[in-house]
């Protein structure tokens, strides 16, 4: 993707197997991974516990090294380069995490908690560093007085801007928020939510939005790559992707979400998915799906299926996709 | 009294910590729960739904206190019955089912004999008899091969079938009420699911009243027939679930709607957040509770508390301007 400001090659992780002796089998976490990040455009990561979508970031901030495949800014690799080139590229992506409380530091003000990327990073004298985490405050509205609170004094979506301020004090290109507004309350996710798009406005910011809700994904992405044991089984616009899902599991999800109208969603019309995921270990061979897909054929147990492209920039990877024959015909 | 009411709450509240500086987590609520409906109360963290699901069940414990309100089952209050009597009616009149399944088990008990141990402290069988009783509930709900799994520990089971196991136990006697406190909160979208189906199912076959605590507009749209909306410790909006979604009175109500996020959103549309925190309930405003937040509120607003007051059969609104907001919006 030569106008791409991430790309994300062939990324692969797997973690040892809980239990030992015969039944100690590697997870495989990430399973050959690629996508690209375009300058100023959200991605849109969605999928069910367990489906690699944290270990990703992870892989992609390299916090994490992978087994395999490579990670490019700008075209440079972030894997195989040196501590002092990886610590440059590191200030061009930062992330947010779930629990803004418990990832700022209890005992530093909240002023030296934002600031601190700076410091690790060596970059200006401490009264500068200050200044600039007063500015930040301010940016993600809160008070520049601020700075010298503790972050036990604020409530979940105000530790959640401070997080984001500090994610972005070292001036990033990229953005990972990972369940970034999961755990706030809906009249509060919605102010962090308008925050987040606001600062990409004003700022520039290209993101990777990681979620388990498929509404709020759709609400910010420009595309949706949807992950299952692994793998991103379908990737393309949101709209295309919510309108016109190829991919099985990707219908099941969307099927599975309730809709706020009761005249036109009951709980009889929720689909009913298979068994839930955790309960099955992905199966030796052929698609990861196929042991709850209702669309399963022979071919399906036995061969891993290819990605094919079904739209412009839409793919989906699975055995009844081919080009120009959407899914939609024949369901 | 409708003679289908099966549980009615007048009045109720309860609080933490002393009568001066402690906090009110429930202040004045009062519902009727009927015969084979589902009642949805919902809200956000702090507004006083789970404490109010837990005032039900007897399960506040110190420093926490019914202060007040009637607790009537049957006509009954349960405040007025002793500990003994409230002991039998958890657990066979009423049955509970909690966010967190893998808290709410015993980790050292086989899931078999905790449905068991719950059936036994209700009714004079024996434990053979308890135990093979668990397994018919077990797949009653939807366990496949339960005779095994009943031998199994809540660690080895995932999320949803811990819940479903969790779902067994709480209809374990036949209860007549079915609360279940955010029960798909912790789970996956295609699990939760098969839980509602599964919740919507039994609710229907046993004929029971169903109260579902959740603060997920989508869920309450699928399951609800009647909603209950609380705001800091009181109810605000009460209706049945087509009008509070197409007809809505509360502001707070209709703000929440509008910050929903949904899988049909226009993405061009600004999004429109609650701006503002919910009242720290140590010191809440001393009229609406929404009312600094409101964007509808008048000086009246701050001076006085709205009671809920009657708009057409069933539905009702505790707000100063309700006959207004709706022209308004």
């Amino acid at each position: 993707m030569p106008d791409a400001l991430l790309s994300v090659e062939g990324l692969r992780k797997s973690f040892p197997g809980r239990g030992g002796g015969l039944s100690r089998r590697a997870v495989r976490a990430v399973a050959d991974v690629s996508f690209h990040l375009r300058r100023g455009e959200t991605l849109g990561l969605v999928g069910e516990s367990g489906c690699g979508k944290s270990t990703l970031a992870r892989l992609v901030l390299h916090l994490i090294a992978p087994d395999g495949g490579s990670v490019l800014i700008d075209g440079t690799p972030f894997t195989g380069a040196s501590e002092r080139q990886r610590r440059k590229l590191r200030r061009r992506l930062q992330i947010v995490f779930q629990d803004a409380l418990s990832s700022l530091n209890p005992r530093m003000t909240v002023g030296v908690n934002i600031a601190e990327p700076m410091r690790l990073q060596g970059l200006g004298t401490p009264a500068e560093r200050h200044d600039a985490a007063r500015e930040l405050l301010q940016l993600v509205g809160l008070r520049a007085g601020d700075a010298a609170r503790y972050p036990h004094e604020f409530s979940g979506g105000q530790c959640q801007r401070i997080a984001i301020a500090r994610a972005l004090i070292l001036h990033p290109d990229i953005v990972v928020f990972d369940e970034a507004v999961s755990a706030l309350d809906v009249s509060i996710r919605s102010q962090i939510l308008r925050l987040i798009l606001d600062l990409q406005q004003r700022l520039g910011l290209s993101y990777i939005f990681i979620s388990h809700d498929l509404g709020v994904v759709k609400r910010v992405a420009d595309r949706i790559a949807v992950m299952y044991l692994g793998r991103i089984v379908e990737i393309g616009p949101a709209e295309d992707v919510v309108r016109n899902p190829q991919h099985p599991y990707t219908r099941a999800l969307l099927r599975a979400i309730p809709i706020a109208d009761p005249r036109r969603m009951r709980v009889q019309d929720l689909g009913l998915a298979a068994a839930d995921v955790a309960s099955q270990a992905p199966p030796a061979a052929g698609c990861a799906f196929q042991p709850r897909c209702t669309l399963r054929l022979a071919v399906c147990v036995q061969e891993v299926p290819p990605t094919v492209q079904v739209a412009p920039g839409h793919t989906a990877m699975c055995h009844h996709v081919a080009p120009g024959n959407a899914l939609a015909s024949r369901a | 009294m409708s003679t289908d009411v099966v549980l009615e709450l007048r009045g109720l509240r309860t609080r933490f910590g002393p009568e001066r500086g402690g906090t009110v987590a429930v202040d004045g609520v009062s519902f009727a729960l009927r015969r084979g409906r589902t009642t949805a109360l919902v809200g956000e963290s702090g507004s006083g739904k789970s404490v109010t699901a837990l005032s039900i069940m007897g399960l506040i414990e110190p420093p926490g206190h019914v202060v007040a309100g009637e607790i009537l089952l049957d006509g009954r209050d349960l405040r007025r019955a002793g500990a003994r009597e409230f002991e039998g009616v958890r657990g066979s009149r009423i049955g509970m089912v909690f966010q967190d399944p893998l808290t709410s088990l015993n980790p050292v008990l086989t899931f078999g004999s905790q449905i068991a141990e719950t059936i036994r402290a209700h009714e004079p069988i024996s434990r053979a008899a308890a135990e093979q009783r668990a397994v018919r509930l077990l797949e009653h709900v939807g366990v496949v091969d339960a005779a095994a799994r009943a031998q199994d520990y809540p660690h080895h089971f995932s999320g949803g079938m811990r819940q479903r196991a969790l779902i067994a136990a709480a209809i374990a006697c036949r209860p007549d009420i079915i609360i279940a406190d955010e029960p798909t909160t912790a789970l996956d979208v295609t699990v939760q699911a098969t839980i509602l189906r599964l919740l919507h199912d039994l609710q229907q076959e046993m004929h029971a009243s169903l109260l579902l605590i959740t603060h997920d507009l989508g869920v309450v749209a699928a399951m609800a027939d009647d909603v209950l909306v609380m705001y800091a410790g009181r109810v605000v909006e009460r209706a049945d679930v087509d009008t509070l979604f197409h007809a809505p009175r509360h502001p707070y109500t209709r703000a929440l709607l509008g910050c929903a996020t949904g899988i049909e959103d226009d993405r061009r549309a600004p999004l429109q957040p609650i701006e503002g925190m919910p009242p720290d309930l140590r010191h809440p405003p001393p009229g609406c509770r929404f009312a600094p937040r409101c964007r509808h509120a008048v000086a009246a607003c701050d001076a006085a508390s709205p009671a809920l007051q009657p708009f057409g059969a069933a539905h009702e609104v505790a707000c100063h301007r309700a006959a207004e907001v709706l022209a308004d919006a």
